[in-house]
């Protein structure tokens, strides 16, 4: 499929592709092209209906933020507003108790990004440079816990982060996201590791280094692909999580994005706009670092499940 | 890890007298090492995962913990209320209903998209188009896919609006409201909120497919369905396995969702095992039969891990 579709148009694509041969074998030519023409087309209509069914709730959701709370609602609905304007924006982005939420979130996701990268490329080190005792019994927990139910552990963390002094603080969310970000982190610097000859660490230590700095110099700076798949999707899953945040904050200036808009859904019912520009707001980092760095959202997301 | 610190026994080591004690103290450190790599990660994981199953599986077995200083051991009584409770018996098959459900729909849009991306029958940059906007829902937090949910399926909402107007229903449903209707209307956010993670996967999976397997079935006269089920599907197989069985451990442990737009109701109709926990321990403060209920999902979650663990294990 590769070699015929940088070009959209069906005459280019049929000369490049493998059904180029066919056309030369005459008569049934004409015929593969028009086949090859309706295959096309129920491809792009079933492509457009995906679309829609991904894309619209978003849309949807952006042209209401714009809308006024009594518009939002109005049957029949309007697509585009007539009083088109930003105020539910303004609301949100000036009340510090709701910046504060996005202010946490960052600390919170950007510390745990940090963190797990740290502890995984040491994890990850040991389990692709050396064989010892526990390595096959560690690897089997590893890979189970990415199965551990959250609500199973929300209990107990109740209260050993009370006894700890770590409930509602950052440690407190920090630890517990990293509980959830590591193996799948570990897993997956492994196998990266894993791809990089032995060869390269062992000419360092000829060099009189340590272990240690062929970790540095030499494998660090070659994985900085999956250093960043890893770190994007961390920051994604901190970010994005919402039991633990729901269960282990107490107070305002603790809460972070997901629990601040569940909030705005208890307290006034009604702030419909706001509710949904503080949405569009909260995907807004997402969406961002999607765009800029999708290959590697697509790489972490697949290393997974495709090969571990 | 102690067998290390104590110093080898001369004879278990045949040339051990002949060893010099900088090399016996190279190996030591040698074999050490790993250990000291992982130690932080391990450090976090006792603390952090043992130390709170243990605790988890202690609280089960007390009258009451947390809220009562001084608990008494009841055995297994937690156990016997929580599963003779006609509510958890509702909360199980929901669970399943809205697992099956979801992970089947999963699968087969995210291979039916996943195939046409992959077509070759539009250009690469109208792909890199539907592909962005078929991960969308995948990039949202749970609290925003429940807003936008809650907005469309209102019962002002557009989507009362279009099926109004389509003549398929002729009053303003109350999908998230209404007994009927609130358990598949839930299932139908989760899928269309799940559906990417098993679209990008298997994007990967067919890509990876080397294409003189298709060029020899087309040699054999295979038409394009023989092709997918002999070629494709095989060749996808480990994949679809892995994420199939992901998805039905996180699917059986969705609480966010629910919990954001029906909380388990109305009714129950919508409460899994997930929210069932939840309000035993943080609305009725029950945290004894809560933890007895979390150590059952604990232990369905750990028999789905089983088989999880085991393919990942046969794959390397």
């Amino acid at each position: 499929m590769n070699q015929s579709n940088t070009r959209g148009s069906v005459g280019r694509d049929v000369t490049g592709g493998s059904v180029g041969r066919d056309v030369t074998a005459g008569s049934v030519g004409r015929d593969v092209i028009t086949r090859r023409g309706l295959k096309r087309a129920g491809v792009i209509l079933g492509l457009m209906f995906g679309a829609a069914f991904a894309g619209f709730p978003v849309v949807w959701m952006a042209l209401s933020s714009v809308k006024s709370n009594t518009e939002i609602f109005e049957f029949p609905p309007r697509i585009i507003t007539e009083n088109f304007s930003f105020d539910a924006y303004a609301t949100i982005l000036t009340d510090p108790v709701k910046l504060r939420f996005f202010f946490n979130s960052y600390v919170v996701g950007l510390s745990v990004t940090v963190l797990t990268l740290i502890l995984a490329v040491f994890a990850a080190y040991a389990f692709s440079r050396y064989d010892f005792p526990l390595k096959r019994l560690l690897n089997v927990v590893v890979i189970s816990v990415q199965a551990l139910p959250p609500i199973t552990l929300l209990i107990p963390y109740f209260g050993l982060m009370v006894t700890l002094g770590l409930y509602n603080t950052y440690p407190g969310l920090i630890f517990t996201y990293m509980v959830f970000t590591l193996p799948y982190a570990i897993i997956m610097m492994t196998g990266y590791f894993n791809t990089l000859p032995r060869e390269l660490d062992e000419a360092v230590k000829v060099d009189g280094a340590g272990p240690f700095s062929a970790l540095w110099r030499i494998l660090v700076p070659l994985s900085v692909p999956g250093l960043v798949s890893v770190g994007l999707y961390t920051f994604m899953i901190a970010w994005n999580e919402f039991l633990f945040a729901l269960t282990l904050t107490r107070t305002q200036d603790m809460r972070t994005v997901p629990i601040g808009i569940q909030l705005l859904m208890g307290q006034h019912s009604y702030e419909w706009n706001e509710m949904l520009a503080m949405s569009v707001l909260g995907c807004i980092p997402i969406l961002a670092l999607f765009l800029f760095f999708q290959r590697y959202f697509i790489g972490g997301m697949t290393a997974g499940a495709v090969k571990i | 890890m102690s067998r290390l610190n104590a110093p080898p026994p001369v004879t278990v080591e045949a040339p051990a007298p002949t060893v010099p004690p900088r090399g016996r103290r190279r190996r030591l450190r040698r074999h050490l090492t790993p250990y000291l790599y992982l130690a932080p990660t391990l450090a976090l994981m006792v603390l952090l995962m043992v130390v709170p199953i243990i605790m988890v599986v202690g609280y089960s077995v007390m009258d009451n913990v947390i809220t009562n200083q001084n608990p008494q051991p009841v055995g297994l009584e937690n156990y016997v209320e929580v599963v003779t409770d006609p509510v958890f018996h509702t909360a199980v098959r929901n669970t399943i209903y809205f697992t099956v459900v979801s992970v089947a729909a999963h699968l087969v849009l995210g291979l039916a998209f996943a195939l046409m991306l992959n077509s070759g029958l539009v250009s690469g940059r109208i792909r890199a188009v539907f592909r962005m906007i078929y991960v969308l829902p995948w990039l949202f937090t749970v609290a925003i896919i429940a807003v936008l949910w809650r907005l469309l399926l209102n019962p002002n909402g557009v989507i009362n609006y279009l099926l109004d107007v389509a003549g398929f229903i002729d009053s303003k449903v109350e999908w998230l409201a209404n007994p009927d209707t609130a358990l598949h209307a839930i299932t139908f956010i989760n899928i269309w909120a799940g559906y990417p993670f098993f679209m990008v996967s298997l994007l990967a999976g067919l890509q990876g497919i080397p294409k003189n397997l298709y060029e020899a079935a087309r040699v054999d006269g295979a038409g394009a369905a023989h092709q997918f089920w002999h070629v494709t599907i095989p060749q996808l197989k480990p994949i679809i396995i892995s994420m199939v069985l992901l998805d039905f451990i996180w699917t059986t442990q969705q609480f966010a969702l629910i919990w954001m737009t029906t909380g388990g109701g109305p009714i129950n109709v919508t409460e899994m095992l997930s929210t069932f926990t939840y309000k035993l321990a943080f609305s009725r403060y029950e945290f004894s039969l809560a933890s007895a209920s979390a150590v059952v999902v604990l232990a369905l979650s750990m028999i789905l891990a089983f088989f999880y663990v085991r393919h990942q294990k046969a794959r390397d």
